[in-house]
């Protein structure tokens, strides 16, 4: 399939490219951009006048619920949210059942991925036999089988001793892992930021000495091994203020943040609203202005959706006992050009953030448009807004805080390996 | 953002904290028990108020003074009385939360007084009967997790009316574990609807939650200090599991720094009254000379709880 995308804004942040060109795709491929290549002849012209032209963008964190989690959402609806969101490549948590801690398990999920042809699966494998923070995988056998890091998602390591050699092991061979920094113990019982709003609301609380006393441990394990770690989901202004400094120190880190702590704070909370129930918890203003602060001056490299789709029964339920998470990955965008939109941050530093930012944590391989990159494009009209309703959504999670919220950006279409993975229905009606 | 617990006309709907409501509705509760407290000495201790409705005591944890109060209330105001210990039926059985809630509300259910360990569980039970059942049923609160205990807030600042008259020349003093108490946010709350200038609660780091200040109270670790020339006294329960462990080392030394003892009491003025929720600890939290001195008014506090319910449970049924 040979594709010529025209007359469109072609914003590519690693390439610095923000400008009107044409973008040609052959054989998975971007075969040309501005000018095609000799001979090029397209089987479909499409017409991306008043459109964003962008690189499909990169998720390290969506739950694709699979193995174990069917009843949750499985790789099929998952995987559409993704196209129909513009996510060409994501990074899949091991929080699965069993535990992503075996190359079998791995195989399968890629090989169930790939049979989709939809987007690139990039999965953590677990750090830990079941997560349980005792026995190490086996790193080695479960990068072969395609795991791209080793992560405990968010079940925290208790034993500091057994942080230690994992991230020594993972250092022997180049391996990369990925910590939420949360402290094992602090706030264990907790489920919403400790704070005036929980103790208003009369509900657990979990410090922010939580996630920096996690900080600490890890940074302090960092220099005395060397090891790379990408830490997920920092959700605290001091916790920023950490990473920040670790950064300057040159210490072999990155970072991301949930798209969701950009725009919410526990004030979100309500009146025990459970689709506000999340791990890490939302936390006060302060947190939310560092976090889009430390986006601007590089302390994050990333934002992802923590995509975590939860049935409808599992957010019935007292606050307390609502399961963590939100539905994300068909709103990663739109909740990115709101920020943007709200504080005038202009498109391409916006997308970096969700492109080659997040392309450079996992390595590269995505993320950008050059000629010779694979063809992953995400096709958007910034201008059209649409509203969160579940039957907007593709996910089988409908558990999101923005249901009936007006949104900037719609993805009209979503090219990953060349091919069409998702076009707006009413779009396709008028092309 | 809507006030689940008021309907359209900003009238009471159902009473799931005294947070967010005005001081008109809580002077009209209090207004309305004092008219009921006359009933309870009647020989025909009942009035036909709520004849024909049918309330569901929903004690999804068990607590028999506060579930005994609603039966009384209720039956005085000649409702039929439904109790349902659910932790011990449909739960444990696996049904949800709301399954039980449709299952009973088919029954004709007017009124839901609901009790549970979860914070914030009254108000999903609320939006969901108001979704399902429309607004011709009500839920009463009586207790939820650490969050709102609403009756006992409203029959404690009744209790201070009736000793004090006038709320804005008043400092209270609340002692103990507050990081637990839904008693304690309740009270906060009414006396701040209430007009007192001058809120204060007392208690080790462990058992003070973060932000506490931000409720507008003043935060004390010295009781002595903290009582200096307080109205009211209001101490708090300390549940048998936190007095050893992380929390505090022992009930003793409890005692000895939080304990309200003859000695601590005559630092307050010398017309204080001394408050309790029940069932007290004594001589942890309080020694039985307090608790059973003159200045103690811990039994008129349970024979104003009585009327307070049956306020609440008129208002809410349109009387």
């Amino acid at each position: 399939m040979k594709l010529h995308i025209q007359n469109g804004r072609l914003v590519d942040p690693l390439e610095g490219i923000d400008a009107q060109r044409d973008v040609f795709i052959a054989a998975g491929r971007i075969v040309g951009v501005g000018r095609a290549p000799e001979g090029f002849v397209a089987n479909r012209v499409i017409d991306a006048r008043h459109l964003v032209v962008a690189p499909g963008l990169v998720d390290l964190a969506a739950r694709l619920r699979e193995p174990g989690f069917e009843y949750k959402a499985t790789l099929e609806s998952e995987m559409r949210a993704a196209m129909a969101g513009g996510v060409t490549s994501l990074v899949c948590p091991p929080d699965t059942e069993p535990a992503l801690d075996e190359p079998g398990l791995v195989q399968m999920l890629k090989h169930r991925a790939r049979s989709l042809n939809q987007a690139h699966v990039y999965p953590l494998g677990a750090l830990t036999l079941g997560l349980k923070g005792e026995t190490l995988t086996e790193m080695a056998e479960l990068t072969e089988a395609g795991c791209i890091g080793f992560s405990q998602a968010n079940a925290p390591i208790a034993d500091t001793n057994v942080l230690l050699h994992a991230l020594e092991y993972a250092k022997t061979f180049g391996f990369t892992v990925w910590l939420r920094p949360q402290d094992a113990f602090l706030g264990r019982t907790g489920v919403a930021a400790s704070g005036a709003v929980a103790t208003r609301l009369g509900l657990p609380g979990v410090p922010v000495i939580a996630e920096t006393v996690a900080l600490y441990t890890i940074f302090e394990i960092v220099r005395a091994t060397g090891a790379k770690v990408h830490l997920c989901r920092i959700s605290s202004a001091a916790g920023l203020e950490m990473v920040r400094r670790a950064r300057r120190e040159n210490l072999p880190i990155t970072a991301d943040v949930g798209v969701h702590y950009i725009h919410l704070t526990d004030l979100d909370i309500g009146y025990f609203d459970a689709h506000c129930r999340l791990d890490p918890p939302l936390r006060g203003q302060r947190d939310r202005d560092a976090i889009r602060e430390a986006l601007l001056d590089g302390t994050i490299d990333a934002i992802c959706s923590d995509h975590a789709p939860v049935d409808e029964d599992a957010k019935q339920l007292p606050f307390g006992e609502a399961e963590p998470g939100a539905t994300g990955l068909e709103l990663l965008l739109s909740l990115t050009l709101k920020w943007a939109t709200e504080t005038d941050l202009p498109l391409s530093e916006a997308l970096l953030r969700l492109t080659g930012g997040p392309a450079r944590v996992i390595g590269g391989g995505c993320g950008r448009l050059a000629v010779g990159d694979a063809a992953d494009l995400c096709i958007f009209d910034p201008r059209a807004h649409w509203r969160v309703e579940p039957r907007a959504l593709k996910s089988q999670g409908h558990n999101t805080p923005f249901l009936g919220y007006e949104l900037p950006g719609r993805v009209v279409m979503t090219v990953v390996g060349g091919h069409i993975g998702y076009e707006l229905a009413t779009h396709a009606n008028h092309s | 953002m809507h006030n689940p617990q008021l309907n359209k006309n900003g009238e009471l709907q159902h009473l799931l904290s005294i947070d967010g409501l005005n001081a008109a509705i809580v002077r009209h509760i209090l207004d309305t028990a004092s008219r009921f407290v006359g009933v309870s000495d009647r020989d025909v201790k009942k009035v036909p108020l709520l004849r024909g409705k049918s309330v569901f005591n929903l004690f999804f944890e068990n607590s028999t003074r506060t579930r005994t109060t609603f039966e009384i209330a209720a039956t005085r105001l000649s409702a039929d009385v439904i109790n349902l210990n659910i932790g011990a039926s449909s739960t444990s059985k696996g049904e949800s939360l709301l399954d039980t809630i449709d299952n009973l509300a088919a029954m004709h259910a007017d009124m839901f007084v609901v009790r549970h360990a979860q914070s914030g569980a009254p108000y999903l039970i609320a939006k969901h009967v108001d979704h399902l059942h429309g607004p011709h049923v009500h839920v009463i609160n009586a207790g939820d997790g650490r969050h709102a205990h609403p009756t006992q807030g409203l029959l404690d600042v009744y209790t201070i009316r009736h000793y004090k008259k006038d709320f804005t020349n008043l400092t209270v003093a609340i002692v103990g574990d507050i990081l637990h108490s839904r008693v304690a946010r309740s009270d906060i709350h009414a006396l701040q609807i209430l007009g007192v200038p001058e809120i204060r609660v007392i208690g080790p780091h462990t058992l003070l939650p973060s932000g506490l200040e931000q409720m507008g109270v003043r935060v004390f670790q010295d009781m002595a200090e903290g009582l200096k020339g307080v109205d009211v006294i209001m101490m708090l329960r300390l549940q048998s599991e936190r007095m050893k462990g992380a929390l505090l080392p022992s009930a003793q030394e409890f005692f000895k720094s939080y304990g309200l003892t003859p000695e601590k009491l005559s630092l307050a003025k010398p017309d204080a009254i001394v408050m309790h929720p029940g069932p007290m600890n004594r001589g942890i939290e309080i020694d039985s000379s307090v608790a059973d001195g003159n200045q103690s008014v811990i039994l008129p506090q349970v024979t104003f709880g009585i009327a307070i319910r049956m306020a609440v449970m008129s208002i809410l049924a349109g009387n």
